[in-house]
């Protein structure tokens, strides 16, 4: 029997499961992706109101999800887990090829990218499986995790996607490392993760990828070709300097130096035009939604509820951090988008379903005694 | 207790636990932002100039911009060489969905030829595709109207303007003005050798003939620069500065239109040349070589058929016969001679020679004839250039020997270039020991030295050298390269006048000499046995000159030479120099007619209808000396 606290007391956003705070942050970075936008399309109104619109199903997908109780995703948990993986076996055996690589399943109806919803199902099959048992995790148990987490990881690099599959392993370590895995095995991990590396530069990687290693380390070995995104995107971020060329005035996006300038490389767009002031704004209200994110993980009552929340702000940390890295040559270049602010439907809508999940956490809270 | 902790969790650790991770993660978190915050300060503060200069270079690119090239005017400022826009059908393949079907379209329309389309896809490949190629260039304004009309159904063809030279007097002024036409490969190299590739940078053409080669630095003018803002595919966004050309000179020549006009209509339908110029400076006031072409043809690049009719046509209308032609000079140098001849001390005025009409070596058998079969009698150095004895001048040659000829013939100018402004000129030959070895590696024999008193055999002149002779016996030795160049027009149209350009002077000892043969030349047109007094009678001016006649075929000995027998490109050439008015003179001239026969017939008659073209407005005073004797009985026979 599950009753909300001091019902008399609630806001009006309270009442429709909604999280202040995480709303006007999220608003916050859409605001800023839009108006980054229109500048990256060339004063494209259309591409706007597309991605507005975009947005819009966002925060709908976001408040629905808000609706849903906390322990109803828990139960969910194994089967979007188990669906997820099944799906995505089918898109390595049936799926649909764009630009390149195998992501897309065809349902006739939608097209969907089943890793797309392996971001949300991997947090909580780990955060599921571990908040079975208590806290800090046995060897056995991290073990089975790690195997959890691996298994989707590959067959979504195998598409390939590495970007993605990046994300989704470390939703599923983030959740892993909250739960209390032992520093030891944590630098036992670490090692094994180094040894791991060449395996994956020799069997799992694809030759572009290899290429994007190899760019990211030397970009000037081939300025005209695959160093030219990161060049490019340097120049674009060095020339805004501290305050930046003002909006519309970024020559490096506005003559189309830029590549990818609408979607992965926004913030070079960004950077350009707002310079290193409006960098710093930009990472506060980021880091604002991370630090709200692990409050509400904090505060949230059972362990699922406190993994699956800190799995997902901290992943939404990631996306920052891989997109920000790549786009100024801290990184190699993977396909991860700017959250919220890069120009694409598919991976906001995942990201805004795991708002939601947040803010389900957040407000849906049980009368329970220890 | 212990058996309840180990069933029932202990949620207070496991919140604290929780809280723990949570918040190395989020200072793992701020940490990794300031990763990214500091490496973002490095890019956009410490390293900001070196990326705003790279991101310069990427959008600011600087284009040359062409100079307008100079005009070109005559003394009297009419225009003859001019920019005019011309209009070519462009394409910008990037522009067109379906490039072929355009063609197809476009050849229905406009009739583009096999060879166009073959050159259009030539240029296409090698091009980025966002330029435009030309298709057809100077359209005529029907082919303007015809394409205007049907503009909107094809987008990415155009027509676009530029600037590009016109010559409107055509053919008149081929050999003067010459042509420009596109820089080709060599004409680069070349730019490249002088360090003036930048200068050309967005030039289109370049002089390849006469003035507009030969003063090309001056017309040309210096390059001007546009910065531009371009794109990633280098297409120009918006003009940021420009630093202007500096325009070509506008020059102004010593020709004078009228005058080359009337030159051209003297030697219509013959080989030859004339050349007039004013004495006191060595300005070039006509010159014209026959036959002529249209330079208009080049401009646009002349079409191979046209340009092999022209290269193989027997009578060589490449050729600049003024500066080019080398024609022996025949009697037109023998008052040079004379000069000579006084000077050395070999004759004086009172000289005289026993003419029977034929001349003899000792212990040589050869003959030389006098053109007059029977011989002119007694003459002495005068009536020898009024009548243009031969025997004598045979007699002086011989007297004088091919060393002193030669020495002093090349203070004249012969054998060297006049240093006129063109390129095309030649120095012709004057004859001497040293060229016989190097040319024939043979001995210089006495035999040679007697034609050469009557300017044949191995001795050339071109009709500028001529005439240049001439100018220095007018001005008593002082000698000018003769100039096309007469300055440089100002925005206000008044002109800077170019210098003068002095050479050597001839020395001649004794002034009364100079008096003794320009006085005799005056009687070559109005004295009683004149050689050119039926050509110059009644002329309202007094004039003076010299005729020639160059024969090309060797009669054998003994034979009599008749014209209507020898075939027409065998046949004498016909000269004539000239000046007038006798005193002061304002022109001197120089008349070559190829095959066309005697020079007193026939060059002789063309220098007077130039001169009187150019005193045709003139009244004089003095009219010239009546000659006082009735004139010979041998009027009839005057065939030089």
């Amino acid at each position: 029997m599950t009753i909300t606290l001091n019902p008399n007391k609630q806001t009006f956003l309270q009442r429709l499961h909604i999280d202040g705070w995480l709303l006007a942050g999220l608003i916050a970075l859409m605001g800023v992706g839009l108006v980054t936008l229109y500048s990256a399309s060339g004063q494209d109104v259309g591409q706007m109101e597309r991605q507005a619109a975009r947005l819009v199903v966002g925060l709908v997908v976001m408040a629905v999800m808000a609706q849903i109780p906390p322990m109803a995703y828990r139960r969910l948990s194994t089967y979007a887990y188990i669906i997820g993986l099944l799906m995505l076996i089918a898109v390595l055996l049936f799926g649909d090829i764009g630009k390149g690589a195998q992501r897309w399943l065809d349902l006739k109806v939608l097209r969907f990218q089943p890793s797309e919803l392996m971001k949300l199902a991997v947090p909580m099959m780990i955060a599921w499986y571990i908040s079975k048992f208590t806290m800090p995790t046995k060897l056995l148990n991290v073990v089975v995790s790690f195997v959890l987490v691996a298994v989707p990881t590959v067959l979504i690099a195998r598409q390939p996607d590495l970007g993605t599959s990046l994300l989704v392993a470390s939703s599923g370590i983030f959740a892993i490392f909250l739960a209390g895995m032992s520093w030891k095995l944590i630098g036992f991990v670490a090692l094994i993760g180094g040894a791991f590396a060449p395996i994956m530069w020799f069997f799992l990687m694809q030759e572009y990828q290899k290429q994007r290693v190899i760019t990211f380390l030397n970009p000037e070995s081939d300025p005209l070709g695959a160093g030219y995104h990161i060049i490019q995107s340097k120049i674009a971020i060095g020339s805004g300097g501290l305050e930046g060329k003002g909006w519309l005035q970024g020559t490096q996006s506005q003559l189309e130096f830029l590549p990818e300038r609408h979607t992965d490389f926004i913030f070079a767009v960004f950077s350009e035009e707002f310079g290193l002031i409006g960098v710093f704004i930009l990472l506060m209200i980021y880091l604002a939604i991370i630090l709200r994110g692990l409050i509400i993980a904090n505060r949230a009552q059972d362990a699922y509820s406190k993994l699956l929340a800190g799995s997902i702000t901290l992943t939404f940390f990631v996306y920052v951090f891989v997109n920000m890295g790549m786009v100024s040559g801290l990184l190699p270049v993977v396909g991860v988008p700017l959250p919220l602010v890069s120009y694409g439907g598919t991976s906001m809508v995942t990201l805004m379903a795991g708002f939601g999940m947040l803010m389900a956490i957040s407000t849906q809270k049980r009368l329970l005694s220890r | 207790m212990p058996l309840k902790r180990q069933t029932i969790r202990d949620h207070t650790a496991e919140a604290n636990l929780f809280a723990r991770r949570a918040s190395i993660a989020f200072l793992v978190v701020v940490a990794m932002l300031i990763t990214v915050l500091s490496n973002l300060y490095v890019l956009q503060v410490k390293e900001h100039n070196d990326y705003q200069t790279r991101s310069n270079g990427n959008r600011i690119k600087v284009l040359p911009v062409a100079p307008n090239r100079g005009l070109i005017y005559d003394r009297n400022g009419v225009l003859l060489a001019e920019n005019r826009p011309v209009f070519s059908l462009e394409v910008i393949p990037e522009q067109i969905d379906d490039l072929d079907a355009t063609m197809t379209q476009l050849t229905a329309l406009m009739g583009i030829t096999k060879e166009e389309k073959e050159a259009f896809y030539a240029t296409l490949k090698g091009q980025r595709r966002f330029k435009p190629v030309a298709l057809r260039t100077n359209l005529s304004e029907q082919e303007v109207a015809q394409f205007s009309v049907h503009k909107h159904k094809y987008p990415g063809v155009s027509i676009e303007a530029r600037l590009a030279r016109h010559y409107p007097y055509g053919d008149t002024f081929t050999h003067v003005i010459g042509y420009v036409a596109k820089i080709n490969k060599k004409d680069l190299q070349k730019l490249v050798e002088a360090g003036q590739e930048d200068n050309y940078a967005a030039t289109h053409d370049i002089g390849k003939l006469g003035i507009e080669k030969y003063h090309e630095e001056l017309l040309h003018g210096e390059v001007g620069y546009q910065q531009v803002e371009v794109n990633s595919q280098g297409r120009i966004i918006r003009v940021l500065n420009v630093d202007p050309p500096v325009p070509g000179k506008d020059i102004v020549l010593n020709i004078d239109l009228e005058l080359q006009m009337e030159a051209q209509r003297a030697l219509d339908g013959q080989r030859g040349s004339i050349v007039v110029t004013e004495p006191a400076t060595g300005g070039v006031l006509a010159m014209f070589s026959s036959p002529s072409y249209d330079p208009n043809l080049f401009v646009h690049g002349i079409s191979s058929k046209n340009y092999s009719r022209l290269l193989n046509s027997p009578d060589r209308p490449l050729i600049n016969r003024s500066t080019q032609g080398q024609y022996s000079p025949a009697s037109t140098i023998k008052p040079h001679l004379a000069l000579v001849g006084l000077d050395k001390g070999t004759i004086d005025k009172d000289t005289t020679i026993r003419d029977t009409g034929r001349y003899r070596l000792p212990n040589v058998s050869h003959v030389w004839r006098d053109w007059k079969r029977w011989g002119h009698g007694k003459v002495d150095v005068s009536k020898a250039i009024e009548v243009s004895c031969d025997t004598f001048y045979y007699d002086l040659a011989y007297e004088l020997g091919i060393d002193n000829i030669s020495d002093s013939m090349k203070s004249f100018g012969f054998g060297s270039y006049t240093g006129i402004d063109l390129f095309e000129e030649s120095n012709a030959n004057m004859p001497s020991r040293g060229w016989k070895r190097a040319r024939f590696n043979q001995p210089w024999y006495v035999g040679d030295t007697i034609p050469v008193g009557i300017g044949q055999s191995f001795w050339t002149a071109t009709p500028i050298q001529l005439t240049n002779s001439v100018n220095a016996l007018i001005n008593r030795g002082q000698r000018y390269v003769p100039q096309l160049l007469r300055g440089f027009r100002n925005e206000n149209g008044t002109v800077d006048l170019e210098a003068l350009k002095s050479l050597e002077p001839v020395k001649i000892g004794n002034d009364s000499h100079w008096d003794l043969v320009m006085n005799a030349m005056k009687l070559v047109v109005s004295g009683e046995e004149g050689t050119a007094r039926h050509a110059f009678s009644d002329t309202p001016y007094q004039s003076a000159g010299k005729t020639g006649t160059a024969q090309l075929f060797s009669i054998a000995q003994g034979e009599k030479y008749k014209e209507e027998e020898v075939d027409e490109r065998l046949r004498d050439n016909a000269l004539y120099v000239g000046f007038a008015p006798y005193e002061d003179p304002e022109l001197s001239l120089t008349v070559v007619i190829e095959n066309a026969g005697g020079g007193s017939s026939n060059a002789a008659p063309v220098a007077r209808r130039m001169m009187d073209f150019y005193f045709r407005d003139r009244v004089f005073e003095t009219q010239p000396e009546e000659s006082d004797s009735t004139p010979s009985e041998t009027t009839s026979d005057i065939s030089i």
